[in-house]
């Protein structure tokens, strides 16, 4: 089968400097990849630049065609999901708001209904402050809210980017297990980026690890996590 | 008595135009963090093709109606044409455009339909009607007309999908990108809007002021003022200052006036009243610094 997410030879910029160096790595079609490394690795700047918003080069297929050269919205609009670090959160609109501007786009109205309820049924929580200002929520209750964001996009790969980042254990348990349903019954891809190693490693299938710009170890999720050479060299735990 | 209830009204009467001006300028500025100092000169040009259009014969509204369709392109294309290339210029540079523009407007107005004032005809018929000892058949009118102007606007940023991408792509660019808003595009159709707004408020000021390229520089100074006092990021915040700052310059001429007249001692009259309206918004910005009403949207991390 061919990949969902193809990339090869990825590199990256900020202004002059060059922040990833010929990255390559694929996922697979209703998988979920975690991208794990230190601070500063590269993992926020390889979501950003599958999703068009730094400066890049390489080749990106997403699901067999090239994304490479295209805008971000139109990335998005394609089924490229991304739950930005700090959860992008339209801080100013209501609860409501942030989910209907996701569906701004889409010409679907019974899809849009739909995925309306199944983020209700996955966060209830939601659903009971529709009309409240976002920038009100918790941390916990935005992370939600930025995961449901990018649902009404009815995604077919979603980038996550840290949710567990700052957050009580218990409220990412909750977060994680609705990522796996999200996953399983809703079919979506996951492209995991994560501090929290073991967290990631728990979820995902596949795992990448960053260093400084590079992929410097990969494997199956469960092989990494029960190596204790590679964890203890790698990932400092 | 009778006189002060005259000025009020006939402050609210300016103070619509201040507050579409004002609105203007904040939709640009929440977009772009950028105060267009041409919005003036752009209103005024727009003005003059309005006057053109019914010079030619063409009834007063339709006349109106293709002016604001004008203004509408003619803002999305500078958006478009000039400001995009300038995307990531720095600050100093986008207000060297600005005033750029301001210049073009002014000398082109000028060399098209030279710089001797015009009259301005006014839609509003001249009838006498209850009240009317206090308030002018085009006074109400303009009033009206900015009022359906700004009820049309917040209807559209409120209830339409584009107008809460618009909303959204001017919050927080990035995350509107990400869900599929062609954010370069809200950024073009806020000009258009913005010069649209202007379009209307110079055409219902012009049957006061007349037609003359330089119309529009001190309604633009009231407007900052209005749109700095109510919270350059708050659109009813500008609306309201503009309001306030039309009423508050007629107060400052009637209570000039009438010391003068009391007392026998001149302090302030119509001569100094855009002076003194500027100090008051300067004083209230010293104590609140984000305007009455500026935004202050609750964060939490
Ligand atoms: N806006 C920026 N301008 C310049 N350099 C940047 C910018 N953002 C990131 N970088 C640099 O790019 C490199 C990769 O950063 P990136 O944010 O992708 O790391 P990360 O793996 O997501 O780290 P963290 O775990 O701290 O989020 C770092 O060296 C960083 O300093
Ligand atoms: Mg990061």
């Amino acid at each position: 089968m061919a990949p969902l997410l193809e990339v090869s030879g990825l590199k990256a910029y900020y202004g002059a400097t060059e922040a990833l160096h010929g990255l390559s790595f694929a996922l697979e079609k209703g998988g979920i990849t975690t991208l794990l490394g230190a601070n500063g690795a590269g993992k926020t700047t390889t979501l950003r630049a599958i999703s068009g918003l730094v400066k890049r080069d390489g080749r990106i297929t997403f699901d067999g065609e090239a994304i490479d050269r295209a805008a971000t919205e139109d990335i998005a609009r394609r089924g490229v999901a991304h739950v930005p670090e700090g959860r992008g959160t339209f801080t100013g609109l209501s609860v409501e708001e942030n989910l209907k501007i996701a569906s701004y786009g889409r010409r679907d109205k019974s899809g849009v209904k739909r995925d309306l309820d199944l983020v209700f049924s996955y966060f209830p929580r939601l659903k009971e402050r529709l009309n409240q200002q976002a920038g009100t929520l918790s941390g916990g209750e935005q992370q939600m809210l930025a995961i449901s964001r990018a649902l009404m996009l009815s995604p077919r790969l979603m980038l996550l980017d840290e949710p567990s980042f700052g957050l009580a254990p218990l409220i990412v348990q909750e977060i994680f297990h609705i990522m796996r349903r999200i996953n399983a019954e809703a079919g979506v891809s996951m492209l995991l980026v994560e501090q929290n190693a073991a967290l990631a490693l728990d979820l995902a299938d596949t795992a990448y690890v960053l260093e400084t710009g590079t992929v410097v170890m990969s494997g199956p999720a469960a092989q990494l996590k029960n190596d204790e050479g590679i964890r203890k060299s790698y990932l400092g735990y | 008595m009778e006189q002060l209830i005259q000025q009020i009204a006939s402050g609210l009467a300016s103070g619509a135009i201040y507050a579409l001006v004002a609105l203007a300028l904040v939709m640009i500025f929440t977009a772009t963090d950028h105060l267009n100092f041409a919005q003036g000169e752009m209103a005024m040009f727009s003005t003059y093709v309005c006057w053109q259009m019914i010079q030619w014969g063409v009834p007063f509204w339709p006349a109106l109606a293709f002016t604001i369709l004008f203004s509408f392109i003619l803002g999305v294309m500078i958006e478009r044409i000039i400001l995009r290339p300038l995307h990531n210029a720095s600050v100093l540079s986008i207000v060297v455009v600005f005033i750029g523009l301001l210049a073009i407007f002014h000398s082109l107005a000028g060399g098209i339909w030279s710089h001797t004032i015009k009259n301005f005809p006014s839609p509003f018929p001249n009838v006498t009607f209850a009240g009317s000892g206090y308030i002018g058949a085009h006074q109400i009118g303009m009033i009206a007309v900015s009022l359906i102007m700004l009820f049309a606007l917040w209807g559209f940023f409120r209830f339409t999908p584009l107008g809460l991408a618009m909303r959204a792509a001017a919050q927080n660019p990035v995350s509107a990108r990400l869900v599929g808003v062609n954010v370069d595009w809200m950024l073009a159709l806020g000009w258009g809007l913005a010069a649209a707004v202007g379009a209307v408020a110079g055409a219902m000021v012009a049957p006061v002021v007349y037609l003359e390229p330089n119309m529009m520089a001190s309604i633009l100074l009231y407007g900052f003022a209005g749109a700095l006092v109510g919270g350059i990021s708050n659109p009813a915040g500008a609306v309201f200052g503009g309001f306030m700052v039309g009423v508050l310059e007629n107060l400052v001429a009637y209570f000039g006036n009438l010391t003068e007249k009391t007392f026998g001692i001149y302090i302030v009259g119509n001569g100094e009243k855009l002076t003194v309206a500027l100090i008051i918004v300067i004083a209230i910005l010293t104590l609140k610094p984000a305007g009455l009403f500026g935004r202050t949207t609750v964060k939490r991390v």
